[in-house]
């Protein structure tokens, strides 16, 4: 057995956090990115792409995270794909903000007067201008809050990757905790660290809330 | 290995499958309703006058939501043990789950009870009833008809979360799938199926939830 003191714990532990980070931020760009485009099909004026983005939302907020990361780490290569942990983890988180994004957004688009809509008619403005330049703006203020919320989940669920064998923090925690058989204490300062990330980005996503409540 | 899908395995795999969503659902079931049960105690004392408990509930919230399900289950599966208490892993996976569920539903009640005009708790002070039966038969039902969507898919949430118990090898859906793709090396099928039904199981609990809420709740504040 390795002597670890608990600096040297938490040594090892803020490293992996950067791949936790890393991981979150990848996750939450490729997100938005998709995100922004199954929300253009969610609101588009043909029923067909309505209906199949509706079912895209359904299916990945109607599933596991777990198994849609499974599918992809180990369902893929069955066919012929060999794709590492990161790329894995990577590709299902964005897949699963994309659906989550997309339907937090269209709350707020929904939640704009028809008089925008028409508004911007009025002023001779395309489809693509009407978005573009009056209700995504306002759509992703409104929005800000649940967005900043839904980014702590994603923060979270990067965890999950440590199943596929990717080093982020949960991954080098089962690591040390085989080490030095203090799972206790290891498991807290992980804990602890996720909290460290997610809690100020909390009371954030709160504030935001509560200013656009009072708006 | 042959290219194509194959779904052969079904015929000896699938009743293992229905036995893990079985166990999905079980779990899914005890720990919303003791959670459920947290939740009221916890946001009836978060919104009550004792300071302590205030921020005890607090600190159990806000540390539950920040941190990650799956170290949440290792710290009690794991890490619990190291100090005495030794748990079998359906046990704990219930326990995690329970204390998921009831922090994130204690934020949801909290905000369905401050919902409630104070005019409806005067009313019922002023026709003489006791405190606690105010807070049962008068505040609390109409709490709960607001807030019911929110809780129905904080329900369904908690039953997609359970898949992560599968890591301390209890035997639920995603277990059972992972126990079948090892002997059939068919993982995409396994995982597809298995994906399919835990689709089925969020539709149906969403249903079934709906029903209870139409046949018991009323329709909360309008």
């Amino acid at each position: 057995m390795i002597e670890f003191t608990l600096w040297d714990l938490l040594r090892n532990l803020l490293f992996a956090a950067r791949w936790t980070l890393l991981l979150s931020a990848a996750a939450f760009i490729g997100g938005m990115i998709v995100g922004l485009a199954i929300l253009f099909a969610r609101i588009s004026s043909r029923r067909g792409l309505r209906r199949v983005t509706y079912l895209y939302i359904e299916i990945f907020q109607g599933t596991p995270l777990l198994l849609l990361l499974f599918l992809i780490f180990f369902g893929l290569p069955q066919f012929g794909l060999r794709i590492e942990p990161w790329t894995a983890a990577a590709l299902g988180l964005t897949i699963y903000a994309s659906a989550y994004l997309a339907e937090i957004w269209r709350g707020g688009v929904e939640s704009l007067p028809e008089g925008q809509w028409d508004a911007g008619a009025s002023l001779g403005l395309t489809r693509w201008q009407e978005l573009r330049l009056v209700i995504l703006p306002q759509a992703f203020c409104i929005t800000l809050g649940p967005t900043v919320g839904f980014l702590v989940q994603l923060i979270k669920a990067t965890a999950l990757a440590s199943i596929l064998g990717f080093e982020e923090l949960v991954r080098t925690a089962d690591a040390l905790n085989n080490a030095t058989f203090q799972p206790f204490r290891v498991y807290g300062l992980v804990a602890l660290l996720y909290f460290a990330m997610c809690f100020p980005l909390t009371r954030c996503a709160k504030w935001l809330e509560t200013r656009q409540a009072r708006a | 290995m042959a290219n194509g899908l194959d779904f052969g395995w079904l015929e000896t795999g699938f009743r293992a499958l229905l036995e893990g969503a079985g166990m999905t659902l079980w779990l899914t079931v005890c720990s919303t309703l003791l959670g459920l049960l947290i939740s009221v105690l916890g946001a009836a004392a978060r919104r009550g006058r004792i300071g302590w408990l205030r921020a005890a509930v607090g600190l159990y919230v806000e540390s539950i939501r920040n941190t990650p399900f799956i170290v949440q289950l290792f710290f009690i599966y794991f890490g619990l043990p190291s100090v005495g208490m030794n748990l079998d892993p359906i046990l704990a996976a219930v326990i995690a789950m329970t204390l998921n569920v009831g922090a994130y539903a204690t934020e949801i009640v909290a905000a369905g009870l401050a919902a409630v005009g104070a005019g409806q708790r005067e009313a019922a002070q002023a026709l003489g009833l006791r405190p606690r039966i105010v807070f049962v038969k008068v505040v609390l039902p109409q709490a709960l008809a607001v807030i019911f969507p929110a809780l129905a898919s904080q329900v369904v949430i908690t039953m997609l979360d359970s898949a992560v118990v599968s890591q301390i090898s209890v035997r639920e859906l995603t277990m059972r799938a992972n126990l079948i793709q090892s002997e059939t090396f068919r993982p995409f099928e396994t995982f597809l199926v298995a994906a399919a039904l835990y689709l089925g199981l969020s539709v149906l609990l969403r249903r079934v939830l709906n029903f209870c809420a139409r046949r018991y709740l009323g329709p909360g504040l309008s």
